[in-house]
């Protein structure tokens, strides 16, 4: 334990310069939104305490939003403002408007009615009336809006992340991503503490005589405004080209790390989502994004692979994994599995992919008409002499492939199919591998490599760059290992691959890394 | 002088008021007397505009209430709630304040002006920065009544203004009020659904019922010649000390014994109601009271008040 906090401590000193500018954005996107979201909400509370009427439409629509996912409503956004600050902070300021619209309408409503009677009979105009008395007297309530708003938006802020604004939210997904725990703690204990900190200090303030309200009404816009400045300060950025990349690639070795050591490459960077990323590289938010080398994305949106010329992306052949015991139980099955070996190309596996994910056709379907054009489709023998459990991770790749052994094997053979697809991630599926749940799923080289075996760094470096010897190795590890048996690869690398928009990489004539490298460094 | 003219407020079906019209004389407190929902605040609430009327006209000194803008009207007239309303927000000093700052008065005369309104009100000046909720009932009605008289205004609205008090404090705050010289000014219209203190205060009361004025005139109008039994009816319950209360000294100055005046006694005025002179003789100082009127002094105790006050009555009946 006393290790354990040591190295936090460590990780966060190491990445203190990092820690703090994301801090400041934090507290940034949460007090522009905030301050935008009392600059909409206090007028429009005040408003439906006039026009009853629109009182329920109005609360009611902000109770819908409220309700959106998160992470839906950043998504809704990107189509509307492209991803950065602008849709990061409409999405927090819808967010906070409920609190803020709800409570001035409670606070003002719940003035006691004889005190507004009494300003109406001695004279005061409505201005004065909402000034001298609603406002004031209705404060409180309102403070207590606003620390709603602040503590929820200190925690979704923490989203921002997704579509590149920034926050604490990086360290925290990338920290998920690459499974560092560290990395995991010192964004998320920073945002608890901001949560923490805001609500105590806006607790304070609602305790503060609100009877002195002149100098509330004076120093919340204020501190507000000042917070909120916070969020550009770190963001003076500029650059030639802009790259996106997901939290996952920007801590790996086989991934941004590499970059700037092998290839000594500097761009300016932001940190997204993978979910936004191809999208928003599509129109022209980001120049060069991380990707994978054979998602259906990149031809749905017109992007090239940047080749790998120094190869630092680890080798990622698909084949499938099967338990040897399984083998031996079904003497059919590596035969037939191996018909897919060597079938599928990069090129390939990017138009499956396409049509599931972006044509929306079933992975069914398509693996149906990919074994049927290459003439390996055979009908169902609906044979009943055992049942193969197939596996798959939860992307749609996995799902194809998963069908297209399914096909085969009911095609071929007197053995029924089970599928078992959509297991959360590559722990879940190899676990249900090892602990007989799965007979096989299909897995990948680079995985296989660095995410189960894990062996030492100088072993990986040795290994890396050569898909044959990363392949020998994993095969014969995971059969000492696991007694699990790598089957013939099917043909594809759906590696890390750098990737930029077709047109833009033509005109300025990047092929390489290395060609991109030369052009960011070119005047 | 108030003109209220065929005054109608009508809540959707509900007729409210429906088609009132009643003077109040200068320096005349009216009191509105009625059961709850008779109409008598909507009433009061259209003189200073804090409700329209449906139909009908409200002169203030021959000008229509509707000539000038709503706040300017209020700004004008006195104005005391049941639950004071004071702003809990702002001190003793700031609540009272209030009009004249809204007037543009400069803070010297606000001050002077507070000043002397809380010394005629029994409020010290240790209160002028205390917040209402530190003050007793009795105290924040004292307050909200200074607010209301704080920029002279010559016309005084009181809804229901001591109906949140007990008794004990109630019967203190009559007494000043009615000892308050400022009140002597004003054209006072106040609703109470109390006949007592309608009795009390009142120089002349209407009486309402289901937004009609049933009878309006002084108190010794509406005991004596009632206009139906629904008048009668109303002030049954309480009849014999409202006739004590109806009933001023003088009224009864023929059948007080012709007395030199008592050296020990308290002097008295003939203005008085026979009730209050009754209290006085029982629990005041001295049993005995020397009474002036029209020049002539008369001594009387408990039983000379007592017997006095039969005499009138059979001699009225008779």
């Amino acid at each position: 334990m006393n290790e354990h906090q040591q190295s936090l401590w460590e990780f966060m000193s190491q990445q203190s310069d990092k820690l703090l500018t994301q801090t400041m954005q934090h507290i940034g996107l949460t007090f522009i939104s905030l301050f935008i979201a009392v600059l909409i909400g206090l007028p429009l509370g005040i408003w439906i305490t006039r026009k009853k009427q629109f009182s329920g439409t109005i609360l009611g629509i902000a109770g819908v939003l409220q309700t959106i996912p998160s992470i839906a409503l950043l998504g809704f956004m990107i189509p509307l403002l492209g991803i950065g600050a602008k849709p990061a902070i409409v999405a927090l300021l819808l967010y906070a408007l409920l609190p803020i619209i709800r409570n001035t309408y409670t606070g003002i409503i719940g003035v006691d009615a004889a005190v507004k009677e009494a300003a109406l009979a001695m004279g005061m105009n409505k201005w004065q009336i909402l000034f001298k008395v609603e406002l004031p007297l209705a404060m409180p309530v309102i403070l207590a809006g606003i620390r709603t708003a602040t503590v929820t938006n200190v925690g979704v802020a923490t989203l921002a992340s997704y579509i590149a604004a920034g926050g604490l939210g990086e360290f925290i997904f990338g920290g998920i991503s690459l499974n560092n725990t560290n990395m995991i703690l010192a964004g998320a204990i920073p945002a608890a503490l901001l949560a923490i900190i805001f609500d105590f200090l806006l607790s304070r303030l609602q305790k503060f005589n609100f009877k002195k309200i002149k100098t509330a009404t004076a120093t919340l816009p204020l501190l507000l405004i000042l917070l909120a400045s916070l969020y550009f300060i770190p963001s003076a950025y500029g650059g030639k080209l802009t790259a996106g990349f997901t939290p996952e690639f920007m801590g790996r070795q086989d991934g941004n790390l590499g970059l700037q050591n092998k290839y000594g490459l500097k761009i300016h960077t932001i940190v997204i989502s993978d979910a936004v990323m191809y999208k928003a590289a599509y129109e022209n938010q980001l120049d060069v994004i991380s990707g994978y080398s054979t998602d259906g994305r990149l031809k749905a949106y017109n992007l090239v692979v940047l080749k790998d010329d120094k190869g630092i992306f680890p080798p990622y052949y698909a084949a499938p994994i099967v338990r040897q015991d399984a083998l031996k139980k079904f003497p059919e099955l590596e035969k037939t599995l191996n018909l897919l070996a060597g079938k599928i190309t990069d090129s390939i596996m990017t138009d499956l992919n396409y049509r599931t994910d972006y044509l929306h056709q079933s992975p069914e379907k398509v693996a149906a008409d990919f074994l049927r054009s290459n003439s390996i489709l055979k009908p169902s023998r609906n044979g009943n002499s055992g049942i193969v459990r197939i596996g798959s991770k939860i992307f749609g790749e996995q799902y194809i492939l998963a069908s297209m052994y399914s096909l085969l094997i009911k095609g071929y053979t007197d053995y029924d199919v089970a599928t078992k697809t959509g297991l959360g991630g590559t722990k879940i599926c190899f676990d249900a591998l090892t602990n007989n749940q799965i007979d096989l799923y299909p897995e990948y080289t680079g995985t296989g490599l660095l995410a189960i075996l894990q062996p030492s760094s100088k072993a990986i470096d040795s290994l890396i760059l050569d898909k044959n010897k990363t392949y020998n190795y994993v095969q014969r590890e995971f059969e000492a290992k696991y007694s699990i048996e790598w089957l013939k690869p099917i043909g594809f690398n759906n590696a890390y691959a750098l990737m930029m928009r077709e047109k833009q990489a033509k005109k300025l004539n990047i092929k390489t890394i290395s060609n991109l490298k030369r052009y960011l460094e070119s005047k | 002088m108030i003109t209220v003219e065929q005054l109608s407020k009508h809540f959707g079906n509900v007729k409210a008021v429906d088609g009132i019209s009643f003077e109040v004389e200068e320096h005349e407190n009216l009191v509105l007397l009625g059961t709850s929902g008779c109409g008598k605040t909507t009433t009061l609430k259209m003189i200073n505009r804090l409700i329209e009327p449906t139909a009908g006209s409200i002169l203030i000194d021959g000008k229509n209430i509707l000539e000038q803008p709503p706040e300017i009207l209020r700004r004008g007239i006195g104005y005391v709630l049941q639950n004071n309303g004071l702003f809990p927000h702002y001190t003793v000093a700031e609540n009272i304040a209030i009009v004249p700052q809204l007037l543009k008065w400069d803070n010297k005369r606000i001050e002077k002006r507070i000043a002397e309104l809380m010394e005629k009100l029994h409020l010290t000046p240790d209160y002028l920065n205390v917040y209402p909720n530190e003050l007793s009932g009795g105290q924040q009605q004292r307050v909200g009544l200074a607010r209301a008289l704080v920029a002279d205004p010559p016309v005084l609205l009181m809804d229901e203004p001591f109906g949140a008090l007990d008794n004990v404090t109630r019967a203190k705050i009559h007494a000043e009020f009615k000892a308050l010289d400022e009140l002597k000014r004003k054209t006072i219209i106040m609703v109470t659904h109390d006949v007592q203190e309608a009795f009390e205060l009142g120089d002349r009361i209407c009486l309402m019922d289901k937004g009609k004025i049933i009878q309006i005139g002084t108190p010794a109008e509406l005991l004596f010649k009632p206009a139906n039994d629904f008048v009668s009816g109303f002030l049954k319950e309480q009849r014999l000390q409202l006739e004590f209360r109806a009933i001023r000294i003088r009224d009864i100055w023929n059948w007080l014994p012709p007395a030199k005046v008592n050296a020990k006694a308290g002097s008295f005025s003939a203005d008085s109601d026979v009730w209050t002179g009754l209290e006085k003789t029982k629990f005041g100082e001295s049993a005995n009271l020397n009474i002036t009127w029209k020049e002539e002094t008369k001594s009387a105790g408990f039983e000379q008040l007592i017997s006095a006050f039969y005499q009138y009555q059979s001699n009225k009946r008779a």
